[in-house]
Protein backbone atom coordinates (compact mmCIF):
# COMPACT_ATOMS: atom_id res chain seq x y z
CA UNK A 1 0.00 0.00 0.00
CA UNK A 2 2.69 2.59 1.03
CA UNK A 3 4.46 2.17 -2.28
CA UNK A 4 1.81 1.23 -4.54
CA UNK A 5 0.11 4.27 -4.61
CA UNK A 6 3.59 6.48 -5.55
CA UNK A 7 4.10 4.12 -7.89
CA UNK A 8 0.48 4.74 -9.43
CA UNK A 9 1.68 8.44 -9.69
CA UNK A 10 4.25 8.22 -12.08
CA UNK A 11 1.11 7.13 -14.52
CA UNK A 12 -0.78 10.43 -13.85
CA UNK A 13 1.94 12.23 -15.18
CA UNK A 14 2.41 10.32 -18.22
CA UNK A 15 -1.07 10.70 -19.10
CA UNK A 16 -0.43 14.53 -19.28
CA UNK A 17 2.41 13.96 -21.33
CA UNK A 18 0.54 11.91 -23.91
CA UNK A 19 -2.20 14.53 -24.05
CA UNK A 20 0.48 16.94 -25.18
CA UNK A 21 1.90 14.71 -27.57
CA UNK A 22 -1.05 13.14 -29.11
CA UNK A 23 -3.81 15.81 -28.82
CA UNK A 24 -3.74 19.13 -30.71
CA UNK A 25 -6.90 20.31 -29.70
CA UNK A 26 -7.40 21.53 -26.08
CA UNK A 27 -10.47 20.03 -25.10
CA UNK A 28 -8.94 16.48 -25.72
CA UNK A 29 -5.22 17.90 -24.00
CA UNK A 30 -7.60 19.47 -20.94
CA UNK A 31 -9.34 16.38 -20.55
CA UNK A 32 -6.73 14.05 -20.40
CA UNK A 33 -5.00 16.64 -18.39
CA UNK A 34 -8.09 16.46 -15.64
CA UNK A 35 -7.70 12.48 -15.81
CA UNK A 36 -4.06 12.65 -15.19
CA UNK A 37 -4.17 14.45 -12.17
CA UNK A 38 -6.84 12.59 -11.17
CA UNK A 39 -4.98 9.73 -11.31
CA UNK A 40 -2.04 11.36 -9.09
CA UNK A 41 -4.82 12.20 -7.00
CA UNK A 42 -6.01 8.56 -6.28
CA UNK A 43 -2.63 7.71 -5.96
CA UNK A 44 -1.82 10.40 -3.42
CA UNK A 45 -4.64 9.04 -1.34
CA UNK A 46 -3.60 5.24 -1.85
CA UNK A 47 0.16 6.67 -0.24
CA UNK A 48 -1.77 8.40 2.37
CA UNK A 49 -3.84 5.60 3.66
CA UNK A 50 -0.88 3.05 3.31
CA UNK A 51 1.02 5.62 5.56
CA UNK A 52 -1.64 6.09 8.18
CA UNK A 53 -0.08 4.61 11.35
CA UNK A 54 -2.62 2.58 13.37
CA UNK A 55 -3.01 4.56 17.06
CA UNK A 56 -0.27 4.15 19.30
CA UNK A 57 2.34 4.10 16.53
CA UNK A 58 4.46 6.47 17.63
CA UNK A 59 5.11 4.88 20.90
CA UNK A 60 8.54 3.64 21.79
CA UNK B 1 3.61 40.36 -18.21
CA UNK B 2 4.18 36.92 -20.02
CA UNK B 3 7.93 35.29 -20.88
CA UNK B 4 9.58 36.51 -23.93
CA UNK B 5 12.80 35.65 -25.21
CA UNK B 6 15.69 37.08 -22.62
CA UNK B 7 16.51 40.59 -23.57
CA UNK B 8 20.08 41.55 -22.34
CA UNK B 9 19.79 43.27 -19.83
CA UNK B 10 20.96 46.62 -18.41
CA UNK B 11 23.39 47.63 -16.16
CA UNK B 12 20.89 49.71 -14.02
CA UNK B 13 18.67 46.38 -14.20
CA UNK B 14 21.45 44.25 -13.42
CA UNK B 15 22.19 46.16 -10.47
CA UNK B 16 18.80 46.63 -8.70
CA UNK B 17 18.49 42.70 -9.29
CA UNK B 18 21.71 42.27 -7.73
CA UNK B 19 20.86 44.38 -4.87
CA UNK B 20 17.65 42.24 -4.66
CA UNK B 21 19.50 39.14 -4.29
CA UNK B 22 21.69 40.75 -1.41
CA UNK B 23 18.25 41.10 0.48
CA UNK B 24 16.39 37.43 -0.46
CA UNK B 25 18.74 35.80 1.88
CA UNK B 26 16.54 37.72 4.98
CA UNK B 27 13.53 35.25 3.89
CA UNK B 28 15.85 31.84 4.72
CA UNK B 29 16.42 33.61 7.76
CA UNK B 30 13.12 33.74 8.55
CA UNK B 31 12.07 30.47 7.32
CA UNK B 32 15.32 29.27 10.08
CA UNK B 33 13.83 31.19 13.07
CA UNK B 34 10.25 29.77 12.05
CA UNK B 35 11.67 26.38 12.12
CA UNK B 36 13.58 26.37 15.46
CA UNK B 37 10.79 28.23 17.38
CA UNK B 38 7.98 25.85 16.27
CA UNK B 39 10.47 23.15 17.05
CA UNK B 40 10.82 22.26 21.22
CA UNK B 41 13.48 23.77 23.45
CA UNK B 42 15.69 20.54 23.72
CA UNK B 43 16.10 20.91 20.08
CA UNK B 44 16.51 24.66 19.27
CA UNK B 45 20.17 24.42 18.88
CA UNK B 46 20.44 21.39 16.33
CA UNK B 47 17.45 22.75 14.38
CA UNK B 48 19.14 26.28 14.04
CA UNK B 49 22.63 24.67 13.53
CA UNK B 50 21.00 22.24 10.42
CA UNK B 51 19.72 25.51 9.08
CA UNK B 52 23.04 26.68 8.68
CA UNK B 53 24.78 23.29 7.83
CA UNK B 54 22.01 22.34 4.99
CA UNK B 55 22.42 25.74 2.92
CA UNK B 56 26.12 25.18 3.27
CA UNK B 57 26.30 21.57 1.82
CA UNK B 58 23.03 22.76 -0.65
CA UNK B 59 25.19 25.75 -1.82
CA UNK B 60 27.78 23.39 -2.51
CA UNK B 61 26.95 20.55 -3.97
CA UNK B 62 24.70 22.79 -6.19
CA UNK B 63 27.66 24.53 -7.23
CA UNK B 64 29.71 21.81 -8.07
CA UNK B 65 26.95 19.72 -9.80
CA UNK B 66 23.57 21.13 -9.74
CA UNK B 67 23.97 24.20 -11.33
CA UNK B 68 25.80 22.29 -14.51
CA UNK B 69 22.59 20.03 -14.89
CA UNK B 70 20.27 23.25 -14.47
CA UNK B 71 21.36 24.96 -17.55
CA UNK B 72 21.32 28.31 -16.71
CA UNK B 73 25.15 28.73 -17.79
CA UNK B 74 23.84 27.39 -21.58
CA UNK B 75 26.50 25.40 -23.71
CA UNK B 76 24.20 21.88 -24.12
CA UNK B 77 21.20 20.74 -23.38
CA UNK B 78 19.64 16.68 -23.63
CA UNK B 79 16.71 16.96 -25.81
CA UNK B 80 14.33 14.19 -26.94
CA UNK B 81 11.95 14.56 -29.86
CA UNK B 82 8.91 12.94 -29.16
CA UNK B 83 5.75 13.48 -31.71
CA UNK B 84 7.90 15.64 -33.68
CA UNK B 85 8.47 18.33 -30.83
CA UNK B 86 11.81 18.85 -29.12
CA UNK B 87 11.49 17.99 -25.10
CA UNK B 88 14.37 19.43 -23.13
CA UNK B 89 15.12 17.63 -20.06
CA UNK B 90 18.54 18.57 -18.72
CA UNK B 91 21.04 20.67 -19.24
CA UNK B 92 24.44 20.13 -19.07
CA UNK B 93 26.47 22.82 -18.54
CA UNK B 94 30.41 23.38 -17.50
CA UNK B 95 30.79 21.57 -13.52
CA UNK B 96 32.04 23.91 -10.57
CA UNK B 97 30.26 26.70 -11.81
CA UNK B 98 33.53 27.14 -14.14
CA UNK B 99 32.81 29.93 -17.18
CA UNK B 100 30.63 31.73 -14.60
CA UNK B 101 32.58 35.21 -14.40
CA UNK B 102 32.54 34.74 -18.54
CA UNK B 103 29.40 34.24 -18.60
CA UNK B 104 25.99 37.17 -19.95
CA UNK B 105 24.86 38.66 -16.42
CA UNK B 106 21.50 37.41 -16.73
CA UNK B 107 22.96 33.98 -16.75
CA UNK B 108 25.24 35.08 -13.62
CA UNK B 109 22.02 36.43 -11.69
CA UNK B 110 19.61 33.24 -13.04
CA UNK B 111 22.89 31.12 -11.32
CA UNK B 112 22.74 33.48 -7.94
CA UNK B 113 18.66 32.91 -7.88
CA UNK B 114 19.05 28.91 -8.14
CA UNK B 115 21.62 28.85 -5.25
CA UNK B 116 19.82 30.98 -2.82
CA UNK B 117 16.56 28.83 -4.30
CA UNK B 118 18.02 25.40 -3.22
CA UNK B 119 19.42 27.12 0.00
CA UNK B 120 15.51 27.81 0.48
CA UNK B 121 14.41 24.80 -0.50
CA UNK B 122 16.46 22.60 1.72
CA UNK B 123 15.04 24.39 5.02
CA UNK B 124 11.42 23.38 4.15
CA UNK B 125 11.67 19.70 5.15
CA UNK B 126 14.19 20.07 7.72
CA UNK B 127 11.29 21.81 9.40
CA UNK B 128 8.96 19.23 9.26
CA UNK B 129 11.69 16.41 10.70
CA UNK B 130 12.32 18.94 13.75
CA UNK B 131 12.85 16.93 16.89
CA UNK B 132 13.69 13.17 15.40
CA UNK B 133 15.61 13.79 11.70
CA UNK B 134 19.20 13.30 12.62
CA UNK B 135 21.91 16.24 11.35
CA UNK B 136 23.40 13.81 9.15
CA UNK B 137 20.23 12.42 7.61
CA UNK B 138 19.30 16.38 6.79
CA UNK B 139 22.72 17.29 5.38
CA UNK B 140 22.52 14.25 3.05
CA UNK B 141 19.09 14.41 1.69
CA UNK B 142 19.97 18.34 1.15
CA UNK B 143 22.91 17.09 -0.89
CA UNK B 144 20.61 14.69 -3.08
CA UNK B 145 17.72 17.81 -3.48
CA UNK B 146 20.66 19.69 -4.75
CA UNK B 147 22.22 17.32 -6.97
CA UNK B 148 19.53 15.66 -8.15
CA UNK B 149 15.92 17.04 -7.41
CA UNK B 150 16.38 20.92 -7.85
CA UNK B 151 18.32 20.94 -10.91
CA UNK B 152 15.96 18.68 -12.83
CA UNK B 153 12.99 21.23 -11.59
CA UNK B 154 14.70 24.34 -12.26
CA UNK B 155 15.92 23.31 -15.47
CA UNK B 156 12.26 22.18 -16.84
CA UNK B 157 10.50 24.94 -15.15
CA UNK B 158 13.35 28.21 -15.36
CA UNK B 159 16.35 27.32 -17.31
CA UNK B 160 14.15 26.70 -20.96
CA UNK B 161 13.17 23.03 -20.16
CA UNK B 162 9.70 21.49 -21.42
CA UNK B 163 7.36 22.99 -18.86
CA UNK B 164 9.24 26.51 -19.72
CA UNK B 165 8.77 25.84 -23.26
CA UNK B 166 4.97 24.61 -23.73
CA UNK B 167 4.27 27.82 -24.97
CA UNK B 168 6.49 27.78 -27.79
CA UNK B 169 6.37 24.26 -28.55
CA UNK B 170 3.08 23.19 -27.55
CA UNK B 171 1.04 26.78 -27.83
CA UNK B 172 0.09 25.79 -24.38
CA UNK B 173 -0.14 29.49 -22.56
CA UNK B 174 3.09 31.19 -22.29
CA UNK B 175 4.56 28.10 -21.21
CA UNK B 176 4.78 27.15 -16.95
CA UNK B 177 5.17 30.50 -14.89
CA UNK B 178 6.59 30.34 -11.83
CA UNK B 179 8.43 33.41 -11.26
CA UNK B 180 9.06 33.32 -7.60
CA UNK B 181 9.86 29.80 -7.09
CA UNK B 182 6.30 28.44 -5.96
CA UNK B 183 7.07 24.87 -7.47
CA UNK B 184 10.76 24.74 -7.87
CA UNK B 185 11.38 25.83 -4.30
CA UNK B 186 7.93 25.80 -2.10
CA UNK B 187 5.89 23.04 -3.90
CA UNK B 188 8.99 20.82 -3.82
CA UNK B 189 10.11 21.51 -0.35
CA UNK B 190 6.48 20.57 0.74
CA UNK B 191 6.80 17.55 -1.23
CA UNK B 192 9.96 16.88 0.64
CA UNK B 193 9.14 17.74 4.16
CA UNK B 194 5.98 15.03 3.56
CA UNK B 195 8.39 12.60 2.49
CA UNK B 196 10.33 12.58 5.43
CA UNK B 197 7.67 12.76 7.94
CA UNK B 198 6.31 9.45 6.63
CA UNK B 199 9.86 8.20 6.30
CA UNK B 200 11.03 9.25 9.58
CA UNK B 201 7.85 8.64 11.47
CA UNK B 202 6.00 11.24 14.13
CA UNK B 203 7.90 12.50 17.40
CA UNK B 204 7.49 10.03 20.39
CA UNK B 205 4.27 10.22 21.91
CA UNK B 206 2.78 12.34 19.47
CA UNK B 207 -0.34 9.73 18.59
CA UNK B 208 -1.18 7.73 21.90
CA UNK B 209 -3.17 4.57 21.23
CA UNK B 210 -5.90 6.74 23.00
CA UNK B 211 -8.04 10.21 22.19
CA UNK B 212 -6.89 13.23 20.02
CA UNK B 213 -2.90 13.68 19.05
CA UNK B 214 -0.86 14.96 22.03
CA UNK B 215 -0.51 18.64 21.55
CA UNK B 216 3.39 19.78 20.95
CA UNK B 217 3.62 23.81 20.86
CA UNK B 218 6.52 25.65 19.22
CA UNK B 219 8.81 26.58 22.05
CA UNK B 220 9.23 30.19 21.30
CA UNK B 221 6.39 32.15 19.44
CA UNK B 222 8.59 35.19 19.51
CA UNK B 223 11.32 33.45 16.66
CA UNK B 224 8.41 32.10 14.56
CA UNK B 225 6.48 35.66 14.78
CA UNK B 226 9.61 37.82 13.86
CA UNK B 227 10.93 34.94 11.27
CA UNK B 228 7.36 35.93 9.62
CA UNK B 229 8.60 39.92 9.52
CA UNK B 230 11.54 38.99 8.49
CA UNK B 231 10.51 36.57 5.78
CA UNK B 232 8.45 39.30 4.37
CA UNK B 233 11.60 41.49 3.94
CA UNK B 234 13.36 38.73 1.40
CA UNK B 235 9.95 37.66 -0.11
CA UNK B 236 9.57 41.02 -1.25
CA UNK B 237 13.05 40.92 -2.78
CA UNK B 238 12.57 37.38 -3.76
CA UNK B 239 9.20 38.00 -6.38
CA UNK B 240 10.91 40.92 -7.73
CA UNK B 241 13.92 39.58 -8.99
CA UNK B 242 12.52 36.34 -9.86
CA UNK B 243 9.71 38.25 -11.82
CA UNK B 244 13.37 40.93 -13.44
CA UNK B 245 14.80 37.30 -13.88
CA UNK B 246 12.15 34.72 -15.03
CA UNK B 247 9.24 36.53 -16.56
CA UNK B 248 11.81 39.38 -17.96
CA UNK B 249 9.15 41.88 -16.43
CA UNK B 250 9.88 46.14 -16.99
CA UNK B 251 11.38 47.99 -14.01
CA UNK B 252 7.93 49.96 -13.96
CA UNK B 253 6.49 46.61 -12.62
CA UNK B 254 8.00 46.06 -9.83
CA UNK B 255 6.61 47.83 -7.37
CA UNK B 256 3.00 46.01 -8.21
CA UNK B 257 4.50 42.52 -7.21
CA UNK B 258 5.98 44.45 -4.11
CA UNK B 259 2.38 45.04 -3.52
CA UNK B 260 0.94 42.14 -4.66
CA UNK B 261 3.09 40.36 -2.38
CA UNK B 262 2.28 42.43 0.80
CA UNK B 263 -1.48 42.25 0.19
CA UNK B 264 -1.59 38.29 -0.26
CA UNK B 265 0.20 37.93 3.02
CA UNK B 266 -1.65 40.44 4.65
CA UNK B 267 -4.99 38.89 3.26
CA UNK B 268 -3.63 35.28 4.29
CA UNK B 269 -3.07 36.81 8.09
CA UNK B 270 -6.57 38.23 7.94
CA UNK B 271 -8.06 35.20 6.89
CA UNK B 272 -6.40 32.62 8.79
CA UNK B 273 -7.04 35.14 12.42
CA UNK B 274 -10.33 35.40 11.58
CA UNK B 275 -10.54 31.36 11.07
CA UNK B 276 -8.73 30.46 14.43
CA UNK B 277 -10.87 33.17 16.17
CA UNK B 278 -14.05 31.54 15.08
CA UNK B 279 -13.00 28.10 15.91
CA UNK B 280 -10.76 28.52 19.39
CA UNK B 281 -12.26 31.61 20.08
CA UNK B 282 -9.11 33.44 20.11
CA UNK B 283 -6.41 33.82 17.42
CA UNK B 284 -3.80 31.12 17.36
CA UNK B 285 -0.33 32.80 17.18
CA UNK B 286 1.69 29.95 15.12
CA UNK B 287 -1.33 29.14 13.21
CA UNK B 288 -1.17 33.10 12.10
CA UNK B 289 2.07 32.78 11.11
CA UNK B 290 1.91 29.87 9.03
CA UNK B 291 -0.80 31.68 7.24
CA UNK B 292 1.01 34.57 7.13
CA UNK B 293 3.86 32.35 5.54
CA UNK B 294 1.27 30.45 3.40
CA UNK B 295 -0.02 34.02 1.34
CA UNK B 296 3.85 35.03 0.93
CA UNK B 297 4.08 31.48 -0.59
CA UNK B 298 0.78 31.24 -3.21
CA UNK B 299 2.28 35.14 -4.04
CA UNK B 300 5.57 33.60 -5.35
CA UNK B 301 3.54 32.46 -8.07
CA UNK B 302 1.06 35.28 -8.91
CA UNK B 303 2.24 37.85 -7.85
CA UNK B 304 4.00 39.17 -10.72
CA UNK B 305 0.41 38.51 -12.49
CA UNK B 306 -2.44 39.19 -10.31
CA UNK B 307 -4.05 42.48 -9.55
CA UNK B 308 -3.90 43.93 -6.02
CA UNK B 309 -7.76 42.56 -5.69
CA UNK B 310 -6.59 39.28 -7.38
CA UNK B 311 -3.56 38.85 -4.55
CA UNK B 312 -5.62 39.90 -1.90
CA UNK B 313 -8.46 36.99 -3.05
CA UNK B 314 -5.30 34.24 -3.62
CA UNK B 315 -3.97 35.37 -0.12
CA UNK B 316 -7.24 35.44 1.79
CA UNK B 317 -8.30 31.82 0.21
CA UNK B 318 -4.85 30.49 1.38
CA UNK B 319 -5.07 31.53 4.27
CA UNK B 320 -8.63 29.83 5.06
CA UNK B 321 -7.25 26.69 3.88
CA UNK B 322 -4.23 26.68 5.85
CA UNK B 323 -5.20 26.36 9.58
CA UNK B 324 -7.98 24.20 8.30
CA UNK B 325 -5.35 21.54 6.58
CA UNK B 326 -3.13 21.92 9.26
CA UNK B 327 -5.40 20.17 11.03
CA UNK B 328 -6.87 17.54 8.69
CA UNK B 329 -3.39 16.03 8.10
CA UNK B 330 -2.76 16.10 12.05
CA UNK B 331 -5.76 14.49 13.41
CA UNK B 332 -7.22 12.78 10.10
CA UNK B 333 -4.14 11.79 8.68
CA UNK B 334 -1.80 11.08 11.37
CA UNK B 335 1.01 13.48 10.04
CA UNK B 336 3.34 14.69 12.32
CA UNK B 337 4.72 18.34 10.55
CA UNK B 338 5.69 20.34 12.97
CA UNK B 339 6.18 23.15 11.21
CA UNK B 340 3.56 22.62 8.88
CA UNK B 341 5.32 22.55 5.83
CA UNK B 342 3.38 20.35 3.72
CA UNK B 343 0.19 22.73 4.07
CA UNK B 344 2.29 26.15 3.98
CA UNK B 345 4.51 24.90 1.13
CA UNK B 346 3.31 22.60 -0.48
CA UNK B 347 -0.48 23.27 -0.45
CA UNK B 348 0.16 26.81 -0.53
CA UNK B 349 2.27 26.52 -3.83
CA UNK B 350 0.08 24.63 -5.21
CA UNK B 351 -3.07 27.02 -4.88
CA UNK B 352 -0.35 30.30 -5.80
CA UNK B 353 0.74 28.22 -9.32
CA UNK B 354 -3.35 27.45 -9.97
CA UNK B 355 -4.40 31.46 -9.40
CA UNK B 356 -1.28 32.27 -12.15
CA UNK B 357 -2.96 30.57 -14.52
CA UNK B 358 -6.05 32.28 -13.92
CA UNK B 359 -4.53 35.91 -13.32
CA UNK B 360 -1.94 35.51 -16.46
CA UNK B 361 -2.84 37.21 -19.67
CA UNK B 362 -2.14 34.57 -21.99
CA UNK B 363 -4.96 32.28 -23.13
CA UNK B 364 -4.40 28.71 -22.39
CA UNK B 365 -2.42 29.45 -19.34
CA UNK B 366 -3.74 27.14 -16.58
CA UNK B 367 -3.63 24.24 -18.73
CA UNK B 368 0.33 25.23 -19.03
CA UNK B 369 -0.19 25.43 -14.90
CA UNK B 370 -1.86 21.96 -14.43
CA UNK B 371 0.69 20.11 -16.39
CA UNK B 372 3.12 22.01 -14.53
CA UNK B 373 1.70 20.97 -11.17
CA UNK B 374 0.94 16.81 -12.74
CA UNK B 375 4.87 17.17 -13.49
CA UNK B 376 5.66 18.07 -9.73
CA UNK B 377 2.91 15.69 -8.17
CA UNK B 378 3.42 12.70 -10.96
CA UNK B 379 7.05 12.99 -11.46
CA UNK B 380 8.97 14.92 -8.28
CA UNK B 381 7.16 13.38 -5.44
CA UNK B 382 7.67 9.75 -5.97
CA UNK B 383 11.16 10.64 -6.98
CA UNK B 384 11.67 12.35 -3.91
CA UNK B 385 10.25 9.78 -1.69
CA UNK B 386 12.06 6.57 -3.32
CA UNK B 387 15.72 9.04 -3.55
CA UNK B 388 14.77 9.81 0.39
CA UNK B 389 13.95 6.28 1.25
CA UNK B 390 17.25 4.80 -0.33
CA UNK B 391 18.68 7.30 1.49
CA UNK B 392 17.25 6.29 4.77
CA UNK B 393 18.89 3.04 3.94
CA UNK B 394 22.41 4.29 4.54
CA UNK B 395 22.05 7.21 7.01
CA UNK B 396 18.82 6.22 8.93
CA UNK B 397 16.86 9.16 9.33
CA UNK B 398 15.13 8.76 12.47
CA UNK B 399 17.34 9.52 15.87
CA UNK B 400 17.46 6.88 18.16
CA UNK B 401 14.54 6.36 21.42
CA UNK B 402 17.21 7.10 23.82
CA UNK B 403 18.41 10.54 21.91
CA UNK B 404 14.82 11.65 20.85
CA UNK B 405 14.12 11.64 25.31
CA UNK B 406 17.29 13.31 25.77
CA UNK B 407 16.70 16.05 23.28
CA UNK B 408 18.44 16.64 19.85
CA UNK B 409 20.80 19.26 21.32
CA UNK B 410 22.49 17.42 23.96
CA UNK B 411 22.44 13.93 21.87
CA UNK B 412 23.83 15.76 18.47
CA UNK B 413 25.31 18.54 19.63
CA UNK B 414 26.25 17.71 23.34
CA UNK B 415 24.93 21.11 25.05
CA UNK B 416 21.44 22.70 24.91
CA UNK B 417 20.08 26.28 23.67
CA UNK B 418 18.78 27.28 26.79
CA UNK B 419 21.17 25.43 29.70
CA UNK B 420 19.61 27.27 32.22
CA UNK B 421 16.39 26.68 31.53
CA UNK B 422 14.40 23.02 32.51
CA UNK B 423 13.97 20.79 30.07
CA UNK B 424 10.73 18.95 29.80
CA UNK B 425 10.65 15.60 29.36
CA UNK B 426 7.84 13.41 26.91
CA UNK B 427 5.55 12.71 30.23
CA UNK B 428 5.52 16.57 30.50
CA UNK B 429 3.25 16.66 27.57
CA UNK B 430 0.81 13.84 28.38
Amino acid sequence: MKYAGLLVMPAGFFLTLAALALFPDPGRRIAFVLCGLAVEGLGMAVAVRGHMLPRGGSQP
Amino acid sequence: MVPSAAPAVSDAVFALTLALMLLAPMAIAGVALINTGLGRSRSAAQAMLGCLALIAVAAIVFAFIGASLTGSLGLKEVVLHVAGKPWSVLGLGPFLLRGLGAAAPQAQLAVLFEILAVAMLVLLPWGSGADRWRLAAGCASAAVLAAIVFPLASHWIWAGGWLAALGANFSVGAGFLDAGGAATVHVIGGLSALAVVWIAGPRRGKFPKEGLSTAMPGHNAIYVLFGCLLALVGWLAWNMAGAIIWVHAPLAALPGTAINTLLSASGALAATFSVTRFRFGKPDASLCANGWLAGLVASSACAAFASPVGSLFVGGVAGVFTPLLVEVLELALSIDDPTGAITVHGAAGLWGLIAAGFFAPQAGQLLAQLIGIAALLGFFFPLIYFLFALLNRFVPFRVDPDGERMGMDLHEIGGGAYPEFVIHRDESYR
